[in-house]
């Protein structure tokens, strides 16, 4: 059985000037696998992954034919329900942990939190976790660690910490939004191998949402290309550079590469019927 | 290179703790300083000759310059200041002409009077304005955010001598439910030892809790209607740290790992505007602190907001700059306890 099954995700927002579509009846599903999410900003990446921890606050709309997590659709469970899916069962890393993480609290307390919130434990035992969950990010000396505050950890230091806050409950999905788009290029490939062999070794599901296509193609076994609230384009990640979709070789077109130097390269230009195109199922 | 190590490191550094003491007393100081300085010109350049104001009018010429010498009036400007500064240093203002009391008994007197009305009126302003706030901002929108915002708007345009009258009014005049005004009935006057100033406090130390009754009685009208100022402001501004906080990234982490709503708001929302909120409820602490004017009038409240006003408009000087340099020196105070609470409650300031 897949991990996630979403069929048809819709996410609206009241405006002035009408309903905005920000997602436009997304199909995909997720198995044991990294998955990653492509396009630009405001293609309804971000959102789609919001929508399925149900973390669309109102006047936002979400809706979907079904979203399943090992067969159990998220859109009919209660609130409190939903509140034992996050964190627990699907857990999500954001962007820049300077400002994704508490200021005022201490990283301990943050992630001891996370623990306790589904764990019924005293807090000795959370903070035992908590120092086998930092030392598994390659943090050395994690009780010091765990009396600091956010602002005196570095960016890659910071994200190592989010990951772990966010492994802690032992998720089965990790939705990882941009989580090294903050960080020094120097950094970026220590976090991803971290958060890569912790969803490999427990067997998770990763949705991997970018902009960086050469990341997406390299780190991620499958991605969903998508524009305008729409998939345009599934394919697998070994295989981008074969995809069809004017809007994918527009995207790999317009990027510098070593092994075949251009002096110019080309700009994306848009076709106004991309939009209308119906989305592409990434359903398995 | 280690023989200049060594000379540099001659005088031991202080421990982080009194090098803070140190610079806050410092900086107490030079603001303490510059208060006395300019309340000293204040009292040379105004148009009442100090003098007359001791001898009287119709003191002889002798008389006069005898008390113009016995008050250094003769010495330069610099040495005034410096015996100026002694005085105050000893407590010592100078009498008052309205009251012929010393200046410091008057304000021990009415200091207290302030102190317990603008306390009871901030309490209450934090505790109904603070949760208004943030249920306002929480449920923006909503009718609740309606309801707080009427209400912080009638707090913020209704004239407060208005507001007393009605009070007075309505719940002691015709529902005769609390005290009028004055600090206690006449009745009760002068019969718990003083021992604080504050009456409430004064008599529940002497177990007089006749006394304690009769005196909350005349103080929950005037305290509620400064705290339903101080509650307008409170509220808004609370609100509007809320809004800022809650589209924060970290606001979404905390709930991404399965909070409930009410621990996001209280457990990470909150924390985080506590630092700006001590700033505004402080503000408005120490405005009530000053005394607050029209209120002390319409409730014959004893006061050092009408002992001030008093003074001034019969050019009582010593009275005015003594009742100043005390104000002054309570947003001293508060501005320290502010840094302090800073310190503790975020770490980016320690």
């Amino acid at each position: 059985m897949n991990l996630l099954d979403v069929e048809d995700l819709w996410v609206r927002f009241p405006t002035s000037s009408g309903m905005f579509e920000a997602v436009r009846g997304v199909s995909f599903s997720l198995g044991r696998e990294r998955l990653g999410i492509v396009g630009e900003s405001g293609s309804g990446k971000s959102m789609t992954g919001r929508a399925i921890l149900r973390l669309i606050r109102p006047p936002g709309q979400v809706d979907a034919e079904r979203i399943d997590l090992e067969g159990t659709n998220l859109m009919q469970m209660s609130e409190k329900e939903m509140r034992d899916v996050r964190g627990s069962q699907i857990s999500m890393v954001m962007q820049d942990p300077k400002f994704s993480l508490n200021p005022v609290m201490t990283v301990g307390d943050q992630i001891m939190e996370a623990y306790q919130l589904h764990n019924k434990t005293n807090r000795r035992e959370a903070k035992a976790r908590a120092i086998e969950m930092l030392e598994a990010v390659s943090i050395r000396d994690a009780e010091r660690v765990l009396r600091a505050y956010p602002h005196e950890m570095s960016g890659g230091m910071g994200q190592r910490i989010m990951i772990a806050m966010m492994m802690i409950p032992n998720p089965k999905i990790l939705i990882a939004d941009e989580p090294t788009s903050a960080l020094d290029v120097s950094v970026q490939g220590q976090v991803l191998r971290i958060m890569d062999k912790l969803v490999q070794d427990r067997g998770m599901g990763l949705i991997f949402i970018s902009h960086d296509l050469n990341l997406v193609a390299d780190f991620c076994d499958r991605v969903l290309i998508m524009y305008a609230g729409r998939i345009v384009e599934v394919c697998q990640a070994d295989r981008l550079h074969e995809a069809t979709h004017p809007y994918t070789r527009g995207l790999l077109n317009s990027l510098p590469r070593l092994d075949a130097p251009k002096d110019r390269l080309e700009a994306l230009v848009r076709d106004p019927d991309w939009r209308h195109q119906p989305s592409v199922s990434g359903l398995k | 290179m280690a023989e200049k190590n060594g000379k540099g490191r001659a005088a031991p550094a202080l421990p982080r703790w009194a090098n803070t003491t140190l610079s806050t007393l410092g900086s107490v100081a030079v603001t303490m300083l510059g208060l006395l300085f300019v309340t000293f010109i204040i009292g040379r350049v105004m148009p009442i000759d100090p003098v007359l104001a001791v001898v009287g009018e119709r003191a002889s010429q002798e008389t006069y310059d005898a008390a113009f010498e016995a008050m250094g009036l003769d010495k330069p400007l610099l040495v005034q200041f410096g015996y100026y500064l002694w005085d105050v240093l000893h407590g010592d203002f100078g009498n008052s002409l309205l009251t012929a009391h010393p200046v410091s008994e008057d304000i021990k007197r009415v200091f207290p009077a302030t102190f317990e009305l603008a306390t009871l009126g901030t309490i209450f302003g934090i505790f109904f304005g603070v949760p208004l706030g943030v249920m306002a901002a929480v449920r923006r929108g909503s009718w609740i955010d309606q309801v707080a915002r009427v209400v912080a708007l009638v707090g913020y345009s209704m004239p407060i001598f208005w507001l007393g009258l009605m009070g007075l009014l309505v719940f002691y005049g015709i529902l005769g439910w609390v005290g009028g005004p004055g600090r206690v009935s006449i009745f009760y006057e002068d019969m718990v030892p003083v021992v604080t100033g504050m009456i409430l406090i004064d008599s529940a130390l002497d177990g007089n809790w006749t006394v304690f009754k009769d005196a909350f009685s005349h103080l929950i009208l005037p305290a509620s209607l400064l705290g339903y100022y101080s509650l307008a402001y409170i509220s808004r501004m609370t609100r509007s740290f809320m809004l800022e906080q809650l589209s924060a990234e970290y606001i979404i982490t905390a709930r991404v790992k399965g909070m409930s709503e009410r621990a996001v708001i209280w457990r990470h929302c909150f924390r985080n505007i506590r630092v700006q909120l001590i700033t505004v409820i402080a503000l408005s602490y120490a405005n009530l602190l000053e005394g607050s004017v029209l209120t002390e009038i319409i409730f014959s409240w004893p006061g050092i907001g009408s002992y001030i006003t008093t003074a001034l408009l019969s050019a009582d000087m010593n009275a005015v700059l003594g009742g100043t340099v005390v104000v002054g020196l309570i947003f001293i105070l508060l501005n320290i306890f502010c840094d302090l609470l800073y310190k503790v409650l975020d770490p980016r300031a320690r």
